[in-house]
């Protein structure tokens, strides 16, 4: 009897709570993979292509389920850094083969060049090309990320990738933290600029 | 923390005290012993156009232009900005990137005025009561003088005299603690213009309606706290005298003083109902107010020993640093430094040519011996000073660590952005760890990183959305041509019951849908064929498409003869397109003749799109037969039209133009077979 109650009590207990995780699977059930919108908000958003995908999430989807983190020279060692903490895997050397880090670029069209084909607007992954046929084309600077893909499609070549001016508005505090082996190596502007001056 | 101590002058008023801070040699007796000075006029002005907090103003002038004192040349650009004035007379001589006081060392936007020593100003709008004006009006007056706090940041005064939308403002608090070691500037304002100061400060109670209005000062200064006591006599205004200690001059830190309050972080005084002024801004509202003058001057103290004249002067804004050093017996050290700003929280000017602006309260050009340089950074002992002096009871060990390892995330946790880098941790560091230029390297990176988060969530909404918009094109489109090939369909099923035509062809024309164009256009020849008696349609698209299709062509060969010359590596992909578009223009002008004698809706769609692909050439069977059966129409067209002219006259004109076009297709097909023969040979 005593075997039996037992029983039944544990069975009874299984089923209720068979029943709470199967209704606990339904109600809050996950929408998507988290694990790619956490890598996706990682990546620079160029969405370059260099990675061999098209754009950032299916690249992000793809790391998602065990492809290298190393193939975004936009990103660079920064990008793979982040990505190894995230996934807490080994961080590793950019893929050369995918490219290689480059400073900022923004695309730049050489407007009385361009001949309004809108080749490049249908090449850019981010809608920052603005024109219309048979009229000049321009880039909004902001919303470039500088991806260049709109380069090769032009029939006149008239666009240019150009570095990101820096200027005051962007302009960082050095780190201090240089290797400064001998005291005596330093400049005096370094001195000055390199510590409060007390 | 310390007990509040009670104010000796104003016995209901308790002291209270701030976390930390230190006491470093004060150095102020250098520079206060003398009055005010007026400096020289110099021969040339640079006026950068950011000298504020905020957007950088816009010329309203051009090189070439003379000017008058207290002109505007630069406008505000949107609200967190200010005009720029001429501080005197003189010519425009140019507009460009000059070099400017700033940590950086980099260059910008400047205005350069040549001086014509006539000093004359331009027409001023004087104001003897500022009781009658409303407060909108004062405000308009601060924004028209081009007022920036003259503390240090120099945020625009005329959004501090805004009070907070929800609640009124509680406290006034000018702000007379002139904290940092060396700097001396208010100081002897208030022993010589307190009473411009007191007015000054009516002025801005005036526009904000605070419940009670402090002016906070520091105990080492005597004689000014005499003269503001006489000055603030009879009215509300109230001083308190807080104790010297470094920095009490800090907003947030004398506002815990005077108030007991903290500023929450990440919070700005006005949202607990208190705004903060300094005393040179006070001075510089009522002489907007009161005289209508711009900011055109400001009082900078001109110290350390490099300097033999050492004391305060009225400088006009723009004055070239180094010109205005010589002129009080400046030498350059060995290393030449010229500090702008004070030992604490100043910084070291790149280029002395860079001008006096509206934030520039000290020069300081110490010798090696007065203000050593620092000494290379030791490890971190993990001693706890720079915790104990930190007037912002944050850990400045802990900020080093992270800000050090790049671990900016936990450096943000711990409170970073609270810093207000007042640099007593690194003074009291026994290492010399350079900490606060740690810290601000950390917070100038979390802010980039920051920026770059945004654009490239920005990217990331564009590109989704341009997604979204591609597939829902293609959706469209796919929706229309499923309609448009159902509609043909059943146009064809409905004529070819009657006639009882072959099955599998129709099938086959129904079908484009699923297939490949280059196959549904197969297809559609073939049901064509079948069907050659239908409706006649309208030929002018494919006219349209034929021309297009020659003009294209005849682009791509003027281009190939360019190529040719100019760039041979294109020529054989010239070469090739001009083959394809040659092709096209076959094609194209096959479709259009035999849409001139019948063809069906469908058909005429497909062709007039001009699929992307080039058509395989017509075998030469295929070309026989189109002749052969072109003939064939031909004669029965003719046949026709001699029947006609005998039975229905109306009808003669019709069918002329009918074999008319039939011997154009006849003709087009004899070519194209002579073409496909000629080209059958080349092989």
């Amino acid at each position: 009897m005593l075997v039996l109650t037992a029983i039944i009590t544990l069975t009874l207990l299984a089923i209720g709570f068979g029943a709470l995780l199967g209704f606990a699977a339904i109600r809050f059930k996950m929408q998507g993979n988290p694990v790619v919108d956490q890598i996706d908000s990682l990546l620079p958003q160029t969405q370059c292509g260099q990675c061999g995908h098209p754009g950032c999430r299916p690249y992000a989807e793809a790391i998602a389920n065990g492809e290298d983190i190393n193939k975004c020279p936009p990103g660079g060692e920064a990008t793979i850094q982040a990505l190894a903490d995230l996934l807490d895997v080994e961080p590793m050397a950019l893929d050369a083969e995918h490219g290689q880090e480059k400073p900022k670029q923004v695309a730049v069209i050489r407007e009385d060049e361009c001949i309004g084909c809108t080749k490049c607007i249908q090449a850019c992954p981010v809608d920052a090309i603005l024109g219309a046929a048979k009229h000049m084309h321009t880039v909004i600077e902001s919303e470039c990320t500088g991806c260049d893909l709109c380069v090769e499609p032009c029939p006149v070549d008239c666009i240019d990738m150009v570095d990101v001016e820096h200027g005051l508005s962007d302009w960082k505090w050095t780190s201090p933290d240089r290797s400064m082996l001998i005291a005596t190596d330093r400049s005096s502007t370094e001195y000055g600029r390199s510590t409060n001056a007390a | 923390m310390t007990a509040p101590v009670s104010n000796p002058n104003h016995p209901k008023r308790a002291v209270h005290a701030f976390h930390g801070g230190i006491h470093p040699p004060e150095h102020k007796v250098d520079s206060n012993q003398t009055p005010i000075a007026t400096s020289p006029l110099p021969p040339r002005l640079i006026m950068p156009l950011q000298q504020h907090l905020g957007k950088a103003a816009k010329p309203i002038v051009a090189v070439g232009d003379h000017v008058l004192k207290g002109q505007r040349i630069a406008e505000a650009d949107g609200a967190i900005s200010a005009h720029v004035h001429a501080p005197t007379s003189g010519t425009i001589t140019a507009i460009e990137d000059r070099a400017i006081p700033h940590p950086s060392g980099l260059s910008d936007r400047c205005i350069e005025i040549r001086t014509d020593g006539e000093d004359r100003w331009i027409e001023l709008e004087a104001n003897e009561h500022y009781e009658t004006l409303s407060v909108e009006e004062i405000r308009d007056k601060v924004r028209g003088a081009g007022i920036a706090g003259m503390g240090g940041a120099g945020f625009p005064t005329e959004i501090k005299m805004h009070p907070p939308q929800q609640d009124k403002v509680n406290t006034l608090i000018i702000n007379a603690a002139e904290c940092e070691p060396y700097i001396t500037a208010d100081d002897r304002l208030m022993r010589e213009r307190a009473d411009e100061l007191v007015k000054g400060i009516e002025i801005m109670a005036y526009a904000l309606q605070p419940g009670e209005c402090l002016i906070g000062i520091e105990d080492n200064k005597p004689e000014a706290i005499e003269a503001l006591k006489r000055a603030v006599g009879g009215t509300r205004i109230e001083v308190v005298v807080v104790p010297t200690k470094y920095p009490s001059g800090g907003e947030k830190q004398l506002i815990k003083l005077l108030t007991d309050k903290e500023v929450p972080s990440g919070r700005i005084p006005a949202d607990i109902g208190i705004v903060c002024q300094n005393v040179g801004t006070a001075v510089a509202v009522f002489r907007a107010v009161r005289f209508g003058e711009p900011l055109i001057s400001r009082i900078t103290t001109l110290t350390g020993d490099q300097i033999s004249r050492k004391g305060n002067v009225e400088v006009l804004l723009g004055t070239p640093i180094q010109w205005l050093l010589n002129q009080y017996g400046y030498q350059a050290g060995n290393p030449e430094r010229i500090i702008v700003g004070g030992p604490m929280m100043g910084y070291a000017l790149n280029d002395p040519d860079a001008p006096v602006v509206k934030t520039t309260n000290c020069l300081l050009a110490p010798s090696a011996e007065e203000l050593p340089l620092a000494e290379p950074a030791q490890a971190c002992i993990r001693c706890g000073l720079c915790a104990e002096a930190c007037p912002a009871e944050l850990l400045p060990q802990q900020l080093y660590w992270f800000a050090r390892s790049q671990e900016h995330e936990k450096a943000e946790h711990h409170n970073l952005f609270d810093c207000i880098e007042c640099g007593a941790c690194s003074y009291v560091c026994p290492s010399a760890i350079p900490l606060v230029h740690y810290y601000r390297h950390a917070k100038s990176e979390i802010k980039q990183h920051r920026q770059e988060q945004e654009k490239s969530d920005r990217a990331r909404i564009r590109f989704e959305a341009r997604q979204e918009r591609l597939e829902r094109e293609k959706q469209e489109k796919e929706a229309k041509r499923k309609a448009r090939a159902e509609a043909a369909a059943k146009a064809q099923a409905a004529k070819q019951a009657p006639a009882a035509p072959a099955k599998p062809v129709e099938t086959a024309a129904s079908a484009p849908a699923q297939n490949d164009p280059k196959q549904a256009a197969i297809e559609a020849a073939l049901a064509r064929k079948q069907s050659s008696n239908q409706e006649a349609e309208d030929p002018e698209a494919l006219k349209t498409a034929l021309d297009k299709a020659i003009a294209k062509l005849d682009k791509m060969l003027d281009a190939l003869e360019q190529a040719k010359q100019d760039n041979p590596d294109q020529v054989e992909k010239l070469t090739r397109a001009v083959e394809k578009n040659q092709v096209r223009v076959n094609q194209a002008r096959q479709n259009y003749e035999r849409a001139l004698a019948s063809s069906n809706t469908q058909a005429a769609n497909t062709t007039a799109k001009a699929p992307p692909e080039p058509k395989e050439l017509p075998s030469r069977e295929q070309l026989v037969t189109n002749l052969e059966k072109a003939r064939a129409k031909l004669e029965k067209m003719s046949d026709a039209l001699e029947q006609a002219q005998s039975e229905q006259p109306e009808q003669v004109e019709k069918l002329i133009r009918s074999v008319e076009k039939n011997r154009i297709r006849v003709e087009a097909a004899e070519r194209a077979l002579a073409e496909a023969d000629k080209q059958e040979d080349v092989r």
